[in-house]
């Protein structure tokens, strides 16, 4: 059985569909990356997965450890152990990366959460990361810089610990040093239980992790998959072949 | 996804209701001979009666308020304003009738007593059951009482200022509780004492179709400090109750007083209350002020900076859910040089209720090189909710730093989608928000006030996913 699993489907924003028949298996253990130029619908597969109620699903479904999820609400989806890092991240005042960390942990896994070694917990990965300590007690994402917001992205992954983490777009807009610790952080959550879905329209983030499939999005179709050749090939030649 | 569908809720204990019993229940209206019997019940001496007859005529005078939310469901012939508790005052909880004490037991107050206070008021209707303080402060002079037996032990320091800081002319309401005014705290901290842990008083209305009508008076002395607490609430019923309390603070100069309110009155209550503080030279008056009940609440604290150097400033929440409408905000009038103020007011409205955050600051020209800085901020829940900032400033000389900031806002869908993507249920997410804006307001509250916010945010926020 596959840990995801999405059969035909097709996805409308407002009336305009998106999505137009995507097929897509993903098991545990594997990372895999859709790839893709603006506007081909990368970042609504990822919301459809997590059934952002701004999008609708019009066809299809979307298994998950064999469940249908597609109707779930996005929180449910989330309980059931999927992650996903936004290209935008949303700024609470107020609440403290600690306390949504505190608080998102003991709703995913509907256990107390032991506060110390949580927070021991927490300043590990802030450290692989190379967070400021300080970040820790400052209101989730208010003032981080874009890099920030990605990194908190990826401490808040390592936190949460799901079994498959969607990172829609986590490589745009970072530095090259960014990319790297992002890289990283994705190599110490990867295991041999969980899986990563890559959305990306460039490959620098590629370059540090071995990847198992390639997939190139356009126009609302998975239009060929292939290994991580397929992605220096897009590299070396863009899109223009798969319009 | 489905919206929350956030109906009335039960606001848990402070809906319990004690059987409507009392000593003595004056009959309903505004007259002079209930005025003159009021007077008789509470044994006034007779320059509180003068005071409160000559106050009857102000208020016949006096017109209701031509700006703000509609008055015309209050009928004063419907509303009885003494009511006196089967229950002598006393300064043993053990002596306070069961249901009683009770109540107050409920609200946590005989524990908060022993844990983190340094005095405690109850008031309980019309009037004060319970009164005490800790020996320590006792011993340093300073004077905690309820009010009645101040004016009996204390009369020139009650005559020098009482209704001083605010005239029974200055509006209506302010003229009736002048007339009928019975209960509340009566502080007295002498030159150079610092009280460190706060005193409370708490003022519960059980009693139906009445009002409350407390009168706080403190008087912190030269280079001395306090922290004083006020809490309110009462349990709902259909017809409308009236609280029109009076509070006069006296900071002198050096001295410090920070005055913090949780008001969670009933859902049927007229909140016209009216809160003044006349700060002296190089002294600071702090407000915080958390605003969760009511029907109708118009409630604007005011600081007069009448010293050189003076401070003041107003950290307040208000939170309206259907079918309230809370006017409240804050005043203050530069009347000396190098003064300042900083004013930090939110609002959260959900589900039809109004907000409005009405403000005046006035820099008079003699209060050269002030400051007055204002921040406000409202968040709206739905699409149903108002939210409005109405400021007043007046400013008479050109040497002063001045800004006004206003911010309104609503809960974003992505916001919602962001924090449901992390396992958080849309309530969780929508509480989650709005505690997050509360925070910088809830930290200054004394800790079980900022818990008890909370835990009004949550009930507030709870509700069938319809």
């Amino acid at each position: 059985m596959s840990l995801l699993e999405i059969k035909d489907l097709h996805v409308n924003a407002g009336e305009k569909e998106i999505l137009k028949g995507i097929d897509l298996k993903i098991n545990k253990g594997e990372i895999h990356v859709i790839m893709g130029p603006n506007g081909s619908g990368k970042t609504t597969t990822a919301n459809a997965i997590l059934n952002n109620p701004l999008y609708t699903k019009t066809c299809g479904n979307i298994l998950f450890e064999g469940e249908d999820i597609s109707n779930l609400k996005t929180d449910e989806i989330a309980r059931k152990g999927i992650f996903m890092s936004f290209q935008l991240p949303e700024e609470i005042p107020g609440i403290t990366v600690t306390n949504f960390l505190k608080f998102a942990k003991n709703k995913v896994t509907g256990k107390p959460v032991k506060i110390f070694e949580f927070k021991d917990e927490i300043k590990k990965h802030m450290d692989e990361l190379q967070i400021k300590p300080e970040y820790s007690e400052r209101s989730l994402n208010v003032g981080f810089s874009g890099g920030e917001k990605k990194k908190n992205e990826i401490l808040q992954m390592l936190v949460l610990n799901p079994k498959l983490a969607i990172l829609d777009e986590t490589d745009s807009g970072l530095d090259v040093d960014s990319i790297k610790t992002v890289s990283k952080g994705i190599e110490m959550f990867k295991n041999k239980d969980n899986a990563v879905l890559i959305i990306t329209h460039n490959t620098k983030i590629l370059h540090n992790l071995k990847v198992d499939y390639v997939h190139v999005l356009v126009n609302g179709k998975i239009v060929k998959t292939g290994t991580q050749e397929l992605a220096r090939e897009i590299e070396d030649n863009g899109y223009k072949n798969y319009k | 996804m489905s919206k929350t569908n956030i109906e009335e809720i039960n606001r848990n204990i402070y809906d319990i209701k004690n059987k409507d019993e009392y000593d003595f229940k004056i009959k309903k209206g505004l007259t002079k001979e209930i005025i003159n019997e009021i007077s008789n019940q509470k044994n006034d001496p007779d320059w509180m009666r003068e005071f409160r007859l000559n106050a009857l005529e102000v208020y016949n005078k006096l017109e209701l308020p031509t700006w703000g939310p509609d008055l015309s469901e209050l009928n004063m012939d419907e509303i009885a304003t003494y009511v006196r508790p089967k229950s002598k005052m006393t300064g043993n909880w053990e002596d306070v009738p069961e249901d009683i004490k009770n109540t107050f037991d409920k609200l946590g107050i005989p524990e908060a007593e022993k844990t983190s206070l340094a005095g405690v008021g109850a008031q309980y209707d019309s009037e004060v059951v319970y009164h005490s303080m800790k020996n320590e402060l006792l011993q340093q002079g300073v004077i905690y009482l309820d009010m009645e037996t101040a004016v009996r032990e204390y009369p020139d320091l009650v005559k020098a200022h009482f209704m001083k800081c605010v005239p029974v002319h200055d509006h209506k309401f302010v003229a009736l509780h002048g007339a009928v005014w019975s209960g509340g705290s009566f502080v007295y901290v002498p030159k150079g004492v610092k009280v460190d842990i706060p005193l409370q008083s708490y003022f519960r209305l059980n009693s139906p179709e009445s009002g409350q009508f407390e009168h706080t008076l403190i008087i912190v002395d030269e280079g001395a400090s306090l922290h004083f607490i006020e809490g309110c609430s009462a349990p709902k019923y259909n017809k409308v109750n009236l609280h029109a309390g009076c509070v006069e603070l006296y900071v002198k100069d050096n001295a410090y007083l920070r005055y913090s309110t949780i008001e969670n009155w009933s859902k049927n209550m007229l909140n016209l209350n009216t809160k003044k503080a006349i700060v002296g030279k190089n002294a600071k008056m702090e407000w915080v002020s958390g605003s969760f009940g009511s029907k109708i609440s118009m409630l604007y604290p005011m600081s007069i900076l009448n010293g050189e150097g003076a401070k003041t400033e107003f950290t307040g929440i208000s939170f309206a859910g259907k079918g309230q409408n809370l006017d409240n905000g804050f005043k203050v009038v530069h009347n000396a040089k190098n003064t300042s103020s900083l004013v930090n007011a939110k609002s959260i409205s959900k589900n039809g209720g109004k907000c409005t955050y009405r403000s005046q600051v006035k820099i008079m020209e003699n209060a050269k090189n002030s400051k007055s800085s204002v921040s406000c901020e409202s968040l709206m829940l739905d699409d149903i909710s108002i939210s409005d900032t109405i400021p007043t400033n007046e400013i008479r000389t050109d040497d002063v730093e001045f800004s006004h900031e206003a911010k309104i806002g609503k809960i974003s869908d992505k916001t919602i989608f962001y924090l449901m993507s992390r396992g958080l249920s849309e309530e969780d997410a929508k509480a989650m928000i709005v505690r997050g804006f509360a925070h910088p307001i809830a930290k200054e509250l004394p800790v079980e006030y900022a818990v008890e916010m909370n835990n009004l945010i949550n009930l507030e926020l709870e509700g069938a996913i319809g």
